[in-house]
């Protein structure tokens, strides 16, 4: 660093030292799933020679683009120091709210037949205002994140089965199957789709001031509205664009099964949390990064293929598997060195 | 330049801030009655008065985070600008505040330059570490901009805030309570840095504990007393006699304590011996005894560590070094349950926060450190339960329905004598109280008291641990923190001048 010796230096104050090795230590956390990545890929190379080809990453990858994307929303939420659980019953919701206002009464439609070109902005305008609806909750009447969202977890979830019926529903419109289910240059879309937005996010929350000022809420409230960010509307911004991202998802897995299951969604947000939490986001907010949350994403999702390419029996690859995030999150808490919340 | 020439200098033009005529109340709480302050430009002011003289209410209005009820503040001049507008209040003054406000994921250059990283662009990092580097080396800051905020010490951060406030363009920087939480050598330092800044033309407001501080660094000093200004002088002009008569107020009575109770005899048993007790950042090789039957207070300022050392003793905390002996056993250190079990009773500080379960009712938070004993094999039979808590509430006066009332429906008084009953409950041997009459009106501390000093006569040896001079008039000798030590013992027959400026570190005339 120059120019420090221009003024008298002051005493050296006590205490260690900070600075010198922290940073890279700090910027080495977001890479501490890199090897883990690897050594999975080696171990599924040695198990099932499947495992590599094209077809089976590709898979993998697309399995996955979903959970990535409420990862993305959670991830981004959490750092703001703020909860969504109801992003699982949006991905259902959302598209089931969609289809059913496009698609005629006898396929359980809700008899609206709106114009079948308009589905995808309905499903995306539903994930906004439900995320818009989180905040209004959250931050104008002051109720906590947590209850809020799990109470709209349910309240969604009991509207998608409401509105559907109970039923799943297989007559989707084609413009709503596309983005789950193109392939754009040899890879499917939804990869290509969750993979730029993990970018615009990385670049987003890393280079840009707005950005920034959702770790600054994270990480002190009260420090970033007294250095003018305009904490509340920064955070409702974030929860709306939590919803958003979760109706994409939901868009995406129609596309991919080809239906909006009456369940689309279910039990999805404990992995998110595992992901995110296993990627390094703290659950107090302010510290994380996205490539930290996106790696998360790609552990679980190999160790997820591994199972099963390893023919470990469908009874007990929950178990496994839960196993397996426990085990995550004690070594991500030995390598930080720091108590999780 | 001495400081006199610079203050007199100074004085020609407008203060560099002003409050005229300032109210403000919250609910039924007068927290300042047209109070005022001028600063200045160019002197270090020091604002003093006791807890809740009004100290924290006019620094959050000066600062534009309340707005007052009624009267104006002015900077070199010219009115403040609007609440809303805090980029305008960020360049014309700017508080170092003791809880901090930077954020300690974030680097400090992102913290230097916290939302105002970059414009609508992309933030260029390599750009921000350099301006940062630059800030702080222009005032002389050897801190790391890359280092976390969270990594730094109390010192670096006080000094990363300093610097940003004067980024911002502040010229008047507001130091509430800057030394609470620095050792000798780190207060030196600060004050060397605050005399450069002041001949550069930065004016202070200092707010301190410590009177010794506001005589070597400040030239003029503002007291506030009962949210009234009281006076605003010349250090020099101003013996620190007169400081503290002004700060406590109606300097000819001295009030004699502790006359009534008969002296406690030499043989009595120790029942609470504390030995060499260490505790990092808090305090830092305890003695203390209290003989059974004695009645013995502990005062010192919010940073003295005299809270953390009570709650070492019920285990709360776990000290570094040393021992607590409590009736002759050495319980288990940091365990409360080791400390109960000992002989010792506990009254803590905040008894919304760790004295009461407010759902609950009277007769099951009485009881609870008792639940044992109420029935066999973890049973707690309701009749007897029940009993117990209506002998309790009958003993200690408690206003309640009944046994069974929540205690959050009780009164702040009635609910601090459910939180006495239950630490007396199991009849200690000794007992550690912590601002036993806080938030409490005038009768209910009177038999608060009246139940302590009758524990003391039943053979319980107290500690009343606490910044209100009442609560330990009634002490038989009253040992005084300063800086995480116990620096005086005062007997019986201290008077409120005396107490006030042990508390306040000035050496004894």
């Amino acid at each position: 660093m120059t120019g420090t010796e221009t003024i008298a230096k002051p005493p050296r104050t006590g205490g260690p030292r900070p600075g010198g090795g922290r940073l890279p230590l700090a910027r080495l956390r977001d890479f501490a799933l890199v090897p883990a990545i690897l050594l999975l890929i080696v171990v599924g190379a040695l198990i099932d020679p499947v495992f590599l080809s094209t077809a089976n990453i590709t898979n993998v990858l697309q399995q996955q683009t979903e959970l990535a994307l409420l990862v993305l929303a959670e991830a981004i939420i959490l750092i703001a120091g703020k909860f969504d659980l109801s992003l699982e019953s949006t991905i259902g919701l959302a598209p089931a709210l969609a289809v059913a206002l496009v698609i005629p009464a006898a396929s359980n439609g809700l008899g609206t037949e709106l114009p079948a070109g308009l589905a995808i902005v309905l499903c995306l305008l539903t994930g906004l205002a439900i995320g818009a609806f989180n905040g209004l909750l959250i931050l104008r009447f002051k109720l906590s994140a947590f209850i809020v969202t799990l109470g709209m977890l349910i309240v969604l979830r009991g509207l998608q089965i409401g509105i559907t019926g109970g039923q799943n529903l297989f007559d989707i419109p084609p413009s709503v199957l596309y983005l789950g289910s193109a392939v754009w240059l040899g890879v499917p879309a939804s990869i290509w789709i969750s993979g730029s937005l993990f970018v615009v996010g990385i670049v987003a929350l890393g280079y840009f001031r707005h950005g920034r000022s959702v770790y600054a809420i994270g990480g002190n409230t009260d420090a970033a509205r007294a250095a003018g960010i305009r904490t509340d509307r920064v955070v409702w911004v974030v929860l709306m664009i939590g919803g958003l991202l979760a109706a994409l998802a939901g868009l995406l897995m129609t596309g991919r099964l080809g239906s909006v299951a009456a369940a689309q969604g279910d039990g999805m947000i404990f992995t998110v949390f595992a992901a995110a939490v296993i990627g390094g986001i703290s659950l107090d907010g302010g510290k994380g990064t996205l490539f930290g949350a996106l790696c998360g994403v790609v552990v679980l999702g190999l160790i997820n293929n591994i199972l099963t390419l390893a023919g470990v029996s469908a009874q007990w690859i929950q178990a496994i598997y839960g196993a397996i995030i426990l085990v995550a999150l004690i070594l991500a808490r030995l390598t930080s060195g720091k108590a999780q919340d | 330049m001495t400081s006199h020439e610079q203050t007199a200098g100074a004085a020609a033009g407008p203060p560099a801030a002003q409050a005229r005529d300032v109210s403000k109340r919250y609910g039924a709480t007068v927290a300042l009655h047209s109070a005022g302050i001028a600063v200045q430009a160019g002197e270090t002011h020091a604002l003093v008065g006791r807890n809740g003289a009004g100290k924290s209410t006019l620094v959050s209005i000066l600062t534009g985070l309340q707005r007052p009820d009624s009267g104006e503040i002015r900077f070199d001049g010219v009115a403040a600008p609007s609440l809303a507008d805090r980029d305008a209040w960020r360049q014309r003054v700017a508080c170092v505040y003791q809880k901090s406000t930077i954020i300690p994921t974030l680097t400090v250059a992102e913290n230097l330059f916290l939302n105002r990283q970059a414009g609508r662009g992309v933030i260029d990092w390599r750009g921000l570490r350099r301006r940062a580097a630059d800030l702080l080396a222009g005032y002389g800051v050897d801190v790391d901009p890359a280092a976390l905020a969270g990594a730094l010490t109390v010192e670096q951060r006080q000094l990363v805030e300093i610097a940003r406030a004067l980024s911002f363009g502040a010229r008047f920087i507001i130091l509430d309570e800057p030394t609470a939480q620095l050792d000798a050598a780190a207060i030196d330092r600060l004050f060397d840095r605050m005399r450069e800044l002041q001949s550069t033309g930065v004016t202070f407001l200092f707010i301190s504990h410590h009177l010794q501080e506001v005589y070597e660094v400040c030239q003029r000093v503002t007291v506030l007393r009962d949210a009234r200004h009281i006076l605003t002088e010349p250090v020099e002009a101003l013996s620190r006699d007169e400081l503290v008569a002004a700060m406590t107020g109606e300097t000819g009575r001295a009030l004699v304590a502790g006359a009534t109770r008969p002296p406690v005899p030499a043989t009595a048993p120790v029942v609470l011996d504390v030995r060499g007790l260490r505790l990092a950042g808090h305090y830092d090789g305890v003695d203390l005894t209290v003989r059974a039957g004695e009645l013995v207070g502990l005062i010192g300022s919010g940073s003295s560590g005299k809270v953390a050392l009570a709650e070492t003793i019920a285990g709360l905390r776990r000290a570094d070094a040393g021992t607590v002996t409590i009736a002759g056993n050495t319980p288990k250190p940091g365990q409360v349950p080791a400390a109960l079990a000992a002989g010792l009773g506990y009254l803590p500080q905040d008894r919304h926060r760790e004295g009461l379960v407010p759902l609950l009712s009277v007769a099951e938070n009485a009881t609870m450190p008792i639940a044992g004993r109420l029935g066999p094999a973890g049973i707690i039979a309701p009749a007897r339960q029940q009993a117990t808590a209506e002998r309790m509430i009958r003993a200690y006066d408690i206003k309640t329905d009944g046994p069974h009332q929540p205690v959050s429906d009780l009164s702040g008084g009635n609910a601090q004598k459910v939180v006495l009953a239950r630490a007396l409950a199991n009849d200690p041997k000794a007992l550690v109280l912590v601002s036993p009459t806080a938030g409490v009106d005038v009768r209910s501390k009177a038999s608060l008291l009246g139940a302590v000093d009758e524990a003391a006569a039943g053979g319980a040896g107290v500690l009343v641990v606490s910044d209100e001079l009442d609560d330990l008039r009634s002490c038989d000798r009253v040992l005084v923190m300063f800086h995480g030590q116990v620096i005086r013992d005062v007997p019986r027959g201290w008077t409120d001048a005396d107490l006030v400026s042990a508390v306040e570190g000035m050496e004894q005339p």
